[in-house]
């Protein structure tokens, strides 16, 4: 399952790519990428998983971060 | 008020303050301090504030931390001025870099602003104003004059000018009446269009080409890798190499101080983002990729544009992608009667018939054909036709037709293609040359390509020997494999993937619908012909959405001004930080320059991508 979520307030590129890198750790995920330019980050990941996924992703750009707002797109 | 401008104010407010402290030349120490130290918390509160929440969630060294550091260091060793004035320029490059980061984001935007905002759908007799999205496929829709079309759709009621250029770069218009397929993202230009939808906002030509686009950004270019791999390495070092330098020299070399080396370890940390990188770079090929889709060129992935610059051997099929794939007339050799009345008798003679052939023909004579002239209509398989034509008897066909009527072979000289041979009243009177046409820019395509220092241009067809080394010739191609039958075309292309340099990627260039596995096999497959055809959008990894195959050479220029730029602001970026670090250590660089290395370096590069972006310039 592929999810696209829209990474507002994304105004730093090394943050993008740190976000990028941590998301693409997490358990289940098959591809993740973070677009700075288009501040789109897509998920994709096992289905079963997915809901977990997102939490955890959105955590991680919580904590990396603080002002950005993680929003569906 | 938006963050940016509180942002400028603050900033502003905090230069006059730190203005007043450095040029007032205050005999009172404490004073002095008082003022440097405010105007350093306006400029620089909000770093420290975010380095502190981010070091509470466990990220140590960001960005902020770093700044902190370095400017609260500069105050702890004495210099005040350094460390307000580290912090100032810090924050007005930030937001310079913003500026340039929304400015850049806005005009890729509008470059792809194809996205239509609403529909006009009929409900109840009613027109109503609704979101693409909530139109379902058979949905009536009207399109008036100047509004794009939102979904794609056939025409039931009217005729206008169709504006393809958003999508295609083509700015001749093109006509749109009853029956006609209307692709989402055009502009309906003068007349008013009522229409049938045909496929769901999401599976619409707009929202495929938007899609593509955005996510093209995806499949990241080895540049990019090598930035990321580069920014992880590059931040942690610089850092070691800080602490290292204000530690081990004042303890080793007689005569150092703390306070002198503690300086130079802070310039390091002022240089220590490696920003310019990781954004000029992605936004490089999101620039490049943004120029070619308004230029009608569709690139899936930064890969893909990064690879066309290296583009060593480009082959092509010849039908459809070279050639228009239409039959036609070409020449015309009359024998003891006028070429129009050849024409003309040929014409009809083959009227009745719906072949390719007999279609050009048709048009070449392009008058209405009196039906009532022609009688006794006879197909020979195989042969031809006969027919009585104005009371004569007409007789066109091939070779086997000339032998029927006992007429002695016919010397066509060098003509290359369909002959038709034409008998009337059992006399030879000539033949008609019919073949399928180069297309216009063909020639001009193969010669911009070897400009493009493409080594060797190649065409792959299924025709006889003598179209297909008659149209390599005319076209310029420097070699051609003719009579292949289509899984041959996979064996010729592996064969020439096996003969090119270990760098040299190879391009095959197709219609994309009879040749998917030839373009999944080469390095880069180019279809032809894109808009309106998911066949070829889907199996290739560049999609050109006319038919002009000079198209191939405007995406190759594109690509070779990004990876230009590209290379540019790595080498720019890294040679001045590397010059500062090094300059910085000898304690010849200041916390200044080293500022300048850091923002004004990202700045730079950003404004050199953002080049990228005039499209004009690959016309």
């Amino acid at each position: 399952m592929k999810k696209t979520f829209k990474l507002v307030g994304l105004d730093c590129a090394n943050c993008a790519a740190k976000i990028e890198s941590s998301v693409q750790k997490i358990q289940g995920v098959t591809s993740a990428s973070v677009n700075f330019m288009t501040t789109k980050m897509v998920l994709e990941g096992d289905d079963d998983k997915m809901d977990a996924i997102v939490a955890e992703a959105t955590a991680i750009v919580k904590k990396l971060e603080p002002d950005v707002e993680v929003k569906k797109a | 008020m938006d963050a940016n401008k509180k942002r400028l104010i603050r900033i502003i407010i905090g230069a006059v303050l730190f203005a007043i402290a450095v040029l007032l030349n205050l005999n009172n120490f404490a004073v002095e301090l008082g003022l440097f130290l405010a105007s350093f918390i306006i400029i620089g509160g909000d770093v420290v504030i975010k380095a502190l929440k981010n070091i509470s969630h466990g990220q140590v060294f960001d960005e902020n931390f770093l700044m902190c550091i370095a400017t609260i260091g500069a105050f702890i060793i004495g210099e005040y001025p350094e460390g307000v004035a580290v912090m100032l320029f810090y924050q007005v490059g930030e937001l310079f870099q913003t500026y340039a980061v929304d400015k850049s984001r806005k005009s890729i935007a509008s470059l792809m602003d194809i996205r239509p905002d609403y529909a006009n759908v009929q409900r109840n007799g009613q027109l109503e104003k609704v979101d693409p999205d909530e139109v379902a496929i058979g949905d009536i829709i009207v399109v008036r004059p100047g509004e794009k079309i939102p979904l794609d759709a056939i025409v039931l009621e009217g005729s206008s000018m169709i504006d393809t250029k958003a999508l295609t770069g083509e700015s001749v218009p093109r006509e749109a009446s009853v029956g006609d397929t209307l692709l989402s993202g055009c502009i309906n230009m003068s007349g008013l269009l009522t229409a049938k939808v045909t496929k769901e906002f999401g599976e619409s030509t707009v929202s495929k080409i938007l899609d593509l686009v955005e996510n093209a950004s995806t499949k990241k270019s080895n540049s990019e890798n090598f930035i990321t791999k580069f920014a992880r390495y590059y931040t942690p070092v610089v850092v070691i190499v800080a602490a290292l330098l204000a530690i081990i020299p004042p303890l080793v070399i007689p005569g150092a101080t703390f306070s002198d080396w503690v300086y130079r370890a802070l310039t390091f940390l002022v240089i220590s983002c490696p920003c310019a990188l990781v954004i000029s770079v992605p936004l490089s090929f999101f620039g490049g990729i943004g120029a070619a889709s308004i230029n009608g060129v569709l690139i899936k992935g930064s890969n893909y544009l990064e690879a066309l610059a290296q583009a060593e051997t480009i082959v092509f099929d010849k039908t459809g992608t070279l050639t228009k794939g239409v039959f036609k007339v070409q020449n015309i050799f009359p024998n003891g009667i006028s070429e129009e009345e050849l024409l003309r008798l040929t014409a009809y003679a083959e009227s009745y018939s719906n072949h390719p052939i007999s279609l050009s023909l048709k048009e070449a004579f392009g008058q209405e054909i009196d039906t009532s002239l022609i009688s006794d209509v006879e197909e020979i398989a195989g042969h031809g036709v006969i027919a009585m034509v104005d009371g004569k008897q007409v007789a066109a066909g091939n070779n086997k037709m000339v032998k029927r009527f006992g007429l002695p072979d016919v010397d066509i000289g060098d003509a290359v293609g369909t002959i038709v041979h034409v008998i009337v009243d059992q006399e030879y009177r000539g033949y008609i040359v019919i073949a399928d046409e180069v297309k216009d820019d063909a020639p001009q395509a193969i010669a911009l390509l070897k400009k493009e220092q493409v080594r060797q241009t190649v065409m792959l067809t299924g025709d006889a020997k003598a179209i297909g080394e008659k149209v390599a010739k005319q076209l310029g191609l420097d070699q051609v494999y003719t009579e292949l039958l289509p899984g041959d075309k996979v064996d010729k292309v592996e064969e020439l993937m096996r003969q090119k340099s270990s760098n040299g990627k190879l391009v095959f260039v197709g219609d994309g619908i009879n040749d998917a596995p030839v373009l999944a096999r080469a390095d880069l497959g180019i279809a032809m012909g894109g808009l309106g055809s998911d066949a070829a959008i889907e199996a290739a990894d560049i999609v050109i959405m006319t038919d002009e195959p000079s198209k191939i050479s405007t995406a190759m220029k594109i690509s070779r001004k990004t990876l230009g730029i590209v290379r540019q602001n790595i080498v720019f970026s890294l040679v001045v930080k590397f010059a500062v670090l090094i300059l910085g250590a000898m304690g010849i660089a200041t916390m200044w320059a080293a500022v300048f290395a850091d923002v004004g370096v990202s700045v730079i590069a950003i404004l050199n991508a953002v080049r990228i972006l005039n499209a004009k310039q690959y016309r």
